[in-house]
């Protein structure tokens, strides 16, 4: 019986010597973003000797920090064929809430209760996760573009309103720490980077809600029909990503010990800009958390890099676009590989 | 065989806007039988399967599973009543391995307590996979590859595979063999057969007489959201179902009545 058992899709069928090439190439594809961080590491220090060292290492851990947590949150989104505009906003807007409840003001008066100040700027970022969550869910409007368009406006609003449009001064202490303090070497939002990396690694790839969430990217429609939770999967990816600003928020206030209005202008597009670089699908499904921070270390590289290099910044914005262009396209070419393989698989094994 | 219907639809209604694509349907799926779901385009096929398995809601009319009348609100609720589906554009993941596509939403996890957040069982699923592929006698050697590198023909094992492994009641083939050659469309057909014989019944949708033939105890058509009879699909029924099928005859043919 098991001589003959059906055999349905059997053979290995790896697609031949044609399909071995293409699998080389759509290896290489996937591990892009890390090639491409490990080829900019290795120029920059040719051409620069200030760019390996110790120093310039950890400040570069140091500055790539906000846009890496806005990059993680980013992600989840992006897997689920979303994406937030308004995690700039939650920065301004978490500052400012936090700079009241430390009871600082524009005069500038720090004060304790650190935990509580912390509590209300990542619970800030939540909150507005929520609302971006609910009305894309409940809306029927499903268009994540418009929805957190709407939210980036809003809250940018109720940031000034709320501050009067003034810098509110003032973070307590442990505040100050996360955004300024130090863990041994390392810098505490290099730690946090590290950590909420895994977390979030963990999340996706070792949990059921993970592979949830990588599904409804997939195939919505298919995520559906198998009883997947989609509303909630969606719901859940805003929130963390709220969380995600939230804390990005905490760094913001504590490197500047202040809450500004006007703070995290235009960086929701560096963190969005972070995850494309990084390899992740704009069109949902496909991503991986080690490379969107490389793709988040790669402008801060090439920012970096060049600022060592004395080259005026307007190069460092021609240079970052083009790599978006250029990951678009490598993500297009991803996609041309798979045709390929297919065809190749099924030449191979006619079934 | 038994009195109580594994499977029963009672005067499924539904429209769509003014278009109704259901005005009354009965069905009934006994334990053990492979019954062959025939029909026009737009007869209502589709519409039928859809509200059994969850995937939408009967405007009237109800569904009794074992006898007991159930509420198929959701694709999950219809997994829960030990109905599974093939869909006819098989509803993979192509960013997700064969092994994962297999497992989707039920997932074995390492702990209790965490939820949907407790670490997954990798080994445990592996070790199902082997056993679930080895009773139904099938082999995938090719588990951890994404199923966008697959072959259509693999795709369609795969999405074949997933609804039949984890059925207890009932499970729905929508053109089950649409991809596949003819050799693979025979082993398809053997496992439907070999399913009917573990105590599951089967629907199944085809467009291919000579199949439904091969494998089907009875076969009810639709035409027009209407039941326009049912027969036995043996070759001397042949031009009888075909009739049905184009709206020639709405009697019954051959086999006794519903």
């Amino acid at each position: 019986m098991t001589s003959r058992a059906a055999r349905i899709g059997v053979r290995e069928g790896d697609g031949g010597r044609g399909g071995a090439a293409i699998r080389i190439a759509l290896a290489l594809v996937q591990t892009g973003p890390v090639l491409i961080l490990a080829l900019l590491v290795i120029a920059m220090s040719v051409l620069s000797p200030f760019f390996l060292t110790g120093r310039n290492i950890t400040n570069l851990g140091f500055q790539t920090s906000i846009v890496a947590i806005l990059a993680l949150g980013q992600l989840l989104v992006i897997l689920t064929r979303g994406i937030d505009l308004s995690v700039g906003s939650v920065i301004a807007l978490s500052g400012v809430l936090g700079g009241i409840v430390a009871g600082g003001s524009a005069a500038g008066a720090s004060s304790g209760h650190g935990a509580l100040v912390l509590l209300v700027m990542v619970g800030c970022g939540a909150a507005v996760g929520v609302v971006n969550g609910v009305v894309l869910v409940k809306g029927r409007v499903m268009n994540p573009f418009i929805v957190t368009l709407g939210t980036l406006s809003i809250v940018r609003g109720a940031a000034l309103v709320f501050s009067d449009a003034q810098t509110v001064t003032g973070m307590p202490p442990a505040i100050q720490w996360v955004g300024t303090g130090k863990l041994g070497p390392l810098p505490v939002p290099t730690v946090l980077v590290l950590g909420l990396g895994l977390l979030v690694w963990g999340m996706l790839t070792r949990t059921q809600w993970g592979r949830w969430i990588y599904a409804v990217g997939g195939n919505p429609e298919a995520a559906r029909r198998v009883g997947i939770p989609v509303h909630r999967v969606l719901m859940s990816v805003y929130v963390l990503c709220g969380i995600a600003a939230g804390i990005a928020a905490v760094l913001v206030a504590g490197r500047t010990n202040a809450g500004s209005p006007t703070a995290g202008q235009l960086v929701e597009l560096d963190a969005i800009t972070a995850v494309i670089i990084g390899g992740a699908s704009f069109f949902g499904g496909r991503g991986s958390v080690w490379n969107v921070l490389a793709g988040a270390l790669i402008i801060g590289v090439i920012r970096n890099g060049l600022n060592l290099l004395d080259v005026t910044p307007f190069w460092q914005s021609i240079a970052i676009g083009t790599l978006v262009i250029v990951s678009l396209e490598l993500d297009v070419l991803r996609g041309h590989l798979e045709e390929r393989l297919r065809a190749a698989q099924a030449r191979e094994d006619p079934l | 065989m038994s009195a109580i219907p594994v499977l029963e639809v009672r005067g499924a209604v539904k429209s769509y806007g003014a278009v109704r694509a259901l005005r009354g349907v009965d069905l009934t799926l006994h334990r053990e039988e492979v019954l062959a779901l025939l029909g026009d385009n737009g007869a209502g096929k589709s519409t039928l399967i859809k509200a059994v398995s969850g995937v939408l809601t009967l405007d009237a009319g109800g569904i009794l599973v074992d006898g007991e009348p159930v509420d198929l609100a959701s694709p999950a609720a219809a997994r829960l009543a030990g109905i599974e589906t093939l869909h006819q554009d098989l509803a993979l993941f192509d960013n997700l391995s064969a092994l994962q596509n297999f497992f989707i939403g039920r997932e074995r996890r390492r702990s209790r307590w965490l939820g949907r957040l407790s670490p997954l069982d990798e080994r445990a699923m592996a070790r199902e996979w082997e056993e679930r592929l080895e009773r139904l006698e099938v082999r995938i050697p090719s588990a951890h590859r994404d199923v966008s590198v697959m072959s259509g023909g693999q795709r369609q094992a795969i999405a074949v595979l997933r609804a039949v492994a984890f059925a207890t009641r009932v499970v729905i083939l929508d053109e089950p063999t649409a991809a596949l050659g003819v050799r693979e469309s025979r082993q398809v057909l053997d496992l439907v057969r070999r399913l009917s014989h573990e105590g599951v019944a089967v629907l199944l949708i085809s467009h291919n007489l000579e199949q439904v033939m091969q494998v089907a105890d009875r076969a009810v058509v639709l035409h027009q959201g209407r039941t326009a009879g049912e027969a036995v699909p043996t070759p001397e029924n042949h031009e009888a179902l075909v009739s049905m099928i184009v709206g020639a005859t709405p009697t019954h043919a051959g086999g006794e009545p519903a």
